[in-house]
């Protein structure tokens, strides 16, 4: 049926299903992988086995003339296309020359020699095994605190220090606060490399339609129009000749948000066999050359004073960034720096980051990108100085907060947080998990020698990213709503979410705007013939900036509406509600699908009115959004195997407005679950020749359902002044608040015993040696 | 993640699979291993006899007082097997601990034993059981103990063009009790040390004990300094503690990425005494 239902029921805050959950849960969802085109042929990389050597030859005879192979492109066939990009502009940064295929040297581990094109996949990765390239294999260094030692091999000849770049800030005067303190507090922090793991990995069809002078390209990508810029202009192809569609994806947590060599490669492919390619990424391949998370060491102190008042932060932050920059590789570490402070009233900061190149695949963003980090130094570090001050870790943190009347909050970082009542949901939570009582048992359990630990972590972050002079490629979003002449109502983002929810949360705001029903509305995204410019789902900001973008062209509508309400009626007051106009006087109404058709039937029109129901807005932020929160975990340690049980999980997140209390929740749940994974499990281990060598998942340990905690989920809600709807973004919250409150829970459990820091991940083994060397 | 080319047959009978594979071929059951090797080309057999398709290797049955499993059994059909439940829960157990669901329901216990990855679940349990295996070839039929039939990591005593056709676990009494204590490596769901102990008692003295441990070393083993430990005593809590700590005495623990050859013999020392307290409080 076409009628349009008017309703009065309202969507907005209730646990609503996501709309987009039967075709993924059915297993009906078209990924990359499932496109299926006539003349399709396949595309399968050999990639370097070694993290540093020279290239002296390499020999494609055998392979080109391999059965079913139609091609065999090297690094030397590909030199006239341009670098994989580093979106990041800084005074000082160096940056390597990223070609799509390695030319005269390979520098990581799975780094791109030579591509294999087939009309069979199978055939395909078999001539790969028929390529020879003879290497010089060279030395390799694969940590960054290794590489910035005199000596060490130089990733990149032209730069024998290895440094990559460096960034300074100063905030209020550091010197002085260190002068004036009591007690100072020092720790070397790692936050480890991770291996994001979408469960989907990247892959790419690309479709060059000659005779249109087109170039389709379906990847796997959280931002298919920034893609299409740059690869475009990569492949030497006008920007709207070039259509980027991104289907499904599954899972991108930052890895996607990306422009990869494989995506202009297999343009590049395309345009020259004339015919479609298709490359999907091994899991192995996902490992190794997909951009990893984190590769922080983090050196910290903090000043306070005897009462425990923080006075300043200082922060040296070494970045492991890889071989190469990836898109937004250095700017990752920055936020870091800008989210130093955390929730604390102080005005004196100093953070420098050294930028480091190692033979490793590249670091960038990952779910928090850089958040967590921060959150994770200066949460440890303020469970350091409560140590230290004999001070509970919640007292201390109560002591130093921003209080609520502070806000807007200028920080010494150089950000304004919106608003903030930062005490409430850490009293919430300590009233939700009985913090009093816990610690009395945590008292007695002392006693009978048993370890239980009481972990606080209380973050803040950057979210709705952000005001354009702020990013590499601007921050605003986009929103179409086209009202077509039956009444049906399509959305279209630029903001290209992918799993977030946004196909039912952007319902919700435009339902409850226009008085419809949710069935009644279409979100479409990922489509760059489609959908006008945007930026992108990343950094919890595709309701924030995005849903606002969406919020004032709905505005723009109603406007538009009213005026054709007005003329039908014959009346100069009326009201939109309820899926009508009403003449307020008459109490007459046009239904909903009335004035679309008028609108487009055109008959008559309101004075200085054209024809339509359709309203673009592009929205630029004046302002980030500053979620912020409290976790609590609880902790029982079996002191005979180091194994750590999570007993409590108790997050209670300020994320602004709720529009879907059930989104929100799978948000938490799905961030806590990474967060956990960093905590205890994750890591990503080069050897010193830059082998990775946790490469599959027999060896990286992701979570899975049975490893998942309870988790107590829980919210306070101080709306965001910046944007209409209050909402300021949770989408890496779970993530940012988890990884602390876990550790600080095991080094609180473990405190009897002298301990004060422990890193990531911890695994049973490091808990044990420490039980065991005490014991 | 492309495997060679390769044949694939899927015999309907046992002889048909041995005459293949007297001339070669590999066998595949669940492929929970052989399949990721493949795919990474670690391996690249040029034939694959399918064993999952002949029907007469799929039963779990009670004969002549013994219990027989046939190769292909999966770890889920072992699981949920009323007969093995009451009548050998060890075997049960250690089932349930095996990697996670999925892999319950393609792995086989042909394919996990003959494979004899150092970290796999049942050796453990099966020495403890002191199981048989029959073993089959074209033209030949033989068993061997489980005590023999573990030679090293990922090698056994069967010969090329040989499957392991059955398992035969027996019966306990009453008076017997069993237990798998496991610590898992979370990655792989692997055990990083497993520890299967089955006790009997008469009068509260232990008269028998039989302890298999996997994932310390290159092939999973019997604990029989631990065992004699255990037997004639009436076992304190001390007694279980002297003879937990026997399972690791001189064995030459494996080191890897996920615990170092000393946290492996202590946890192998704790979940001894962990399986050893169970067993003896599950005898009825």
């Amino acid at each position: 049926m076409a009628t349009t239902t008017t309703k009065t029921e309202t969507f907005v805050g209730k646990r609503i299903r996501r709309r987009e959950d039967p075709r993924l849960i059915t297993g009906t969802a078209t990924y990359v992988e499932d496109i299926q085109m006539p003349g399709m042929h396949y595309a399968v990389i050999l990639r370097s086995p070694h993290a540093a050597a020279r290239i002296r030859s390499i020999d494609t005879k055998k392979a080109v003339s391999a059965p079913g192979v139609v091609c065999v492109f090297t690094g030397k066939d590909t030199k006239g296309v341009g670098a994989v990009p580093c979106g990041v502009a800084m005074p000082d940064l160096r940056v390597p020359q990223h070609t799509i295929l390695a030319t005269e040297r390979v520098y990581f581990v799975g780094h791109p020699v030579a591509v294999v094109v087939a009309r069979d996949r199978y055939l395909a990765r078999d001539a790969a095994d028929l390529i020879e390239v003879d290497y010089e294999v060279l030395p390799a260094v694969a940590d960054p605190e290794k590489a910035l030692a005199k000596g060490a091999p130089a990733v990149h000849p032209q730069w024998p220090d290895n440094v990559a770049f460096t960034y300074h800030q100063d905030g209020g005067n550091i010197d002085k606060a260190f002068a004036e303190a009591d007690v100072v507090v020092k720790q070397r922090i790692v936050s480890q490399r991770l291996v994001p793991m979408a469960m989907e990995t990247r892959g790419v069809v690309a479709e060059w339609r000659g005779a249109d002078r087109q170039l389709n390209l379906y990847t796997s990508t959280q931002i298919p129009h920034l893609v299409r810029t740059i690869v475009a202009a990569m492949l030497g192809l006008e920007e709207n000749r070039m259509r980027v569609i991104a289907p499904e994806v599954g899972g991108g947590f930052g890895s996607k948000l990306n422009v990869y060599a494989e995506e202009a490669l297999m343009g590049y492919v395309s345009m020259k066999i004339q015919k479609p390619v298709k490359w999907i990424e091994s899991r192995r391949e996902n490992f190794t050359c997909t951009i990893h998370g984190r590769g922080h060491v983090d050196y910290y102190e903090v000043a306070a004073k005897r009462d425990g008042t923080i006075l300043g932060i200082k922060l040296k932050l070494i970045q492991d960034v890889g071989a190469y920059h990836q898109l937004l590789t250095p700017l990752i570490p920055q936020l870091s720096v800008l989210m130093m402070p955390g929730l604390y009233n102080t005005q004196n900061i100093r953070g420098d980051i050294i930028g480091v190149f190692t033979n490793c695949v590249p670091t960038d963003a990952y779910r928090g990108a850089g958040r967590p980090e921060a959150t994770h130094g200066i949460e440890r570090m303020v469970d350091i100085l409560a140590a230290e001050l004999k001070m509970d870790p919640a007292e201390i943190r109560l002591k130093n907060f921003v209080t609520k009347d502070k806000f807007p909050y200028p920080t010494a970082t150089g950000l304004m947080y919106d608003s903030g009542d930062y005490a409430t949901p850490l009293k919430k939570a300590l009233d939700l998990v009985g913090y009093v009582k816990l610690r009395q048992e945590q008292a007695d359990l002392r006693k009978q020698g048993k370890y239980m630990g009481i972990g606080i972590s209380t973050y803040g972050e950057i979210c709705a990213i952000g005001p354009s002079p702020a990013t590499p490629a601007g921050g605003w979003e986009s929103a179409t709503v086209k009202i077509e002449p039956s009444g049906k109502v399509t959305i279209l983002t630029g903001a290209c979410p992918h799993g977030q929810g946004e196909e039912t949360t952007f319902a919700q705001i435009a339902a409850d705007e226009l008085g419809v029903g949710l069935d009644d509305i279409l979100v479409i995204r990922g489509d760059t013939a489609v959908v006008q410019y945007g930026i992108g789902t990343f950094g919890s900001r595709a309701t924030a900036v995005g849903g606002t973008a969406l919020y004032y062209a709905l505005q723009d509508l109603k406007a538009k509406i009213k005026k054709f309400g007005e003329m039908l009626l014959e009346s100069d007051d009326v009201s939109l509600m309820i899926g009508q106009v009403i003449d307020n006087k008459s109490g007459k109404a046009k239904t909903f699908q009335e004035i679309a058709g008028a609108a487009y039937r055109a008959l008559k029109l309101p004075p200085n009115t054209e024809p339509g129901l359709l309203a673009t807005r592009f929205w630029e932020p004046p302002n980030f959004t500053f979620p912020f929160g409290a976790h609590i975990v609880v902790t029982d340690i079996d002191d005979e195997t180091g194994q750590i049980k999570i007993r409590r999980y108790v997050a209670v997140d300020d994320c602004g407005n709720i529009l879907n209390p059930l989104i929100v929740d799978g948000q938490v749940h799905g961030g806590v679950a990474q967060g956990l994974g960093q905590a205890l499990w994750e890591q990503a281990v080069y050897d010193d020749n830059g082998q990775l060598v946790t490469g599959e998942l027999t060896d990286y340990a992701v979570p899975r359902a049975q490893m998942m905690p309870w988790i107590e989920s829980h919210h306070t809600c101080t709306p965001s002044p910046i944007n209409p709807l209050g909402v300021k973004g949770v989408g890496e919250a779970g993530t940012i608040g988890c990884s602390p409150a876990v550790v600080n829970s095991v080094v609180d459990a473990l405190s009897p015993l002298g301990v004060r820091h422990l890193d990531m991940p911890l695994t049973p083994e490091k808990i044990w040696k420490v039980v065991a060397k005490k014991n | 993640m492309i495997a060679q080319k390769f044949e694939y047959t899927a015999p309907k009978s046992l002889d048909e699979a041995l005459h293949l594979l007297a001339s070669g071929a590999k066998p595949l059951a669940g492929g929970m291993s052989l399949i990721p090797m493949m795919k990474l080309r670690l391996a690249a057999p040029e034939h694959l006899v399918d064993l999952r398709t002949i029907k007469d290797l799929n039963y779990i049955r009670e004969a002549g007082g013994q219990l027989h499993i046939g190769a292909t059994a999966s770890h889920y059909e072992i699981e949920s097997s009323a007969l093995l439940r009451q009548k050998c829960p060890l075997l049960t157990e250690t089932a349930a601990a095996i990697g996670d669901v999925q892999v319950r329901n393609m792995g086989t216990i042909g394919g996990s034993v003959a494979h004899a990855d150092p970290a796999a679940d049942y050796p453990a349990a099966l020495q403890a059981l002191e199981a048989k295996f029959v073993l089959n070839g074209a033209k030949s039929e033989r068993t061997v103990s489980a005590a023999d039939f573990f030679v090293d990591a990922f090698t056994t005593t069967l010969e090329p063009g040989e499957i392991l056709r059955e398992v035969i676990v027996p019966i306990d009494d009453a008076r017997t009790g069993t237990s798998y204590q496991k610590m898992v490596q979370p990655a792989s769901g692997f055990a990083i040390v497993g520890v299967a102990v089955r006790v009997r008692q008469n009068a509260r003295k232990v008269s028998f004990a039989r302890i298999g441990v996997t994932g310390l070393s290159n092939h999973a083993y019997r604990a029989t300094a631990a065992e004699k430990a255990l037997e004639g005593k009436t076992p304190s809590a001390n007694d279980i503690q002297n003879a937990a700590a026997l399972v690791a005495q001189g064995v030459d623990a494996n080191s890897d990425l996920h615990a170092s050859a000393d946290y492996r013999k202590h946890l192998a020392a704790v979940h001894a005494a962990r399986a050893i307290k169970s067993a003896i409080s599950r005898i009825t």
